[in-house]
């Protein structure tokens, strides 16, 4: 029965590298307009990962014109995402950055990790 | 032309359609059904198909069932679950096999399923009463259902009145189900959104009735 349903599960993106919380990203999403197929970029940090399987997402923070923070939810395994860039890896020290929320400016900056 | 099938319940998945929306699954192993009887309005005054699915060993059946797949020259295997389907439009005769192919990516269907059992439970879970007051000096009347009935007139409590018991184990039917995938192969069809009972639980997969 596990099977069959291991059977029905989308296939893994091999655009989509593993992603740490933390970690700086261009996400590379396809947007359709009418006919034509376009990429829009989403660059932030990966606040948190929530790994489930063939369910699984990542969520990312990018702060907009005047400071307003936006936080898109990715499918990991959806068709929309062309790609995901690994800009960098930061140092962190928890596994979900739900602190970034209420930081604005250089507060809000996290360590380059290097390795 | 007849559409109708028993099945199983896999389990739950998410896929996504061709614009990479995500839509939540149900996935149905259902068939490969054989139709076991057909029953007519001139013989039995309704009309409807039988359909038998699941196969087993023969030892698993009676002799009556195992006489029923094997009458008037049928050499059908031993089924272990029998199901009518009330129908007018009778294309099928006994023998004949039914598989996940009567159904097409987006026809409407309506699943039939026994819900999961929850036991014996309060009003508060079973028909969402309110309970009592948390606080003020409340004791012991946290989940208490309230008054049942009147005074003295009628001095009993109606029949049917909502209260305490038994819930869950009950016949429900999940209608309207868009069928999203159907994979001839491994027998399974995929309708979007949930279905009633556990996992391996008997479904009945029929065609919607309000679609």
């Amino acid at each position: 029965m596990e099977d069959i349903l291991k059977a029905f599960e989308p296939p893994v993106n091999p655009n989509i590298p593993e992603l740490r919380t933390g970690d700086t990203v261009n996400v590379q999403v396809k947007i359709r307009e009418g006919n034509r197929e376009r990429i829009q970029e989403f660059r932030g940090t990966v606040l948190f990962v929530h790994n489930n399987g063939a369910n699984s997402t990542f969520t990312v923070r990018r702060v907009a014109s005047n400071g307003i923070g936006v936080e898109r939810t990715f499918l990991t395994r959806s068709p929309r995402i062309a790609k995901v860039i690994v800009e960098r890896h930061n140092k962190i020290r928890r596994s979900r950055l739900y602190f970034l929320r209420e930081r604005t400016g250089k507060s809000a900056r996290l360590k380059q990790k290097f390795n | 032309m007849f559409k109708g099938l028993i099945g199983k319940k896999i389990g739950m998945a998410q896929i996504f359609d061709e614009n990479g929306a995500a839509i939540p699954v149900t996935l149905i192993e259902a068939g490969p059904c054989y139709v076991t009887q057909v029953l007519t309005m001139d013989k039995q005054n309704y009309s409807a198909v039988q359909l038998g699915y699941g196969e087993v060993k023969p030892k698993r059946l009676t002799a009556g069932e195992l006489g029923h797949l094997k009458r008037d020259g049928l050499n059908l295997p031993p089924l272990r679950y029998l199901r009518e389907f009330r129908t007018k439009k009778i294309d099928l005769n006994a023998g004949d096999q039914v598989t996940v192919q009567v159904f097409a990516v987006g026809d409407r269907v309506d699943v039939v399923g026994m819900s999961k059992g929850r036991g014996f439970q309060g009003g508060v879970k079973r028909y969402h009463f309110r309970g009592g007051p948390k606080t003020h000096g409340q004791s012991d009347r946290h989940r208490a259902p309230g008054s049942r009935s009147s005074t003295t007139t009628p001095g009993r409590v109606f029949k049917g009145a909502r209260g305490a018991g038994h819930m869950g184990n009950d016949q429900v039917t999940a209608q309207n189900l868009k069928v999203v995938l159907v994979d001839p192969e491994r027998n399974v069809l995929g309708v979007c959104g949930s279905v009633p009972g556990a996992k391996g639980g008997l479904l009945i997969i029929r065609e919607a009735r309000k679609a």
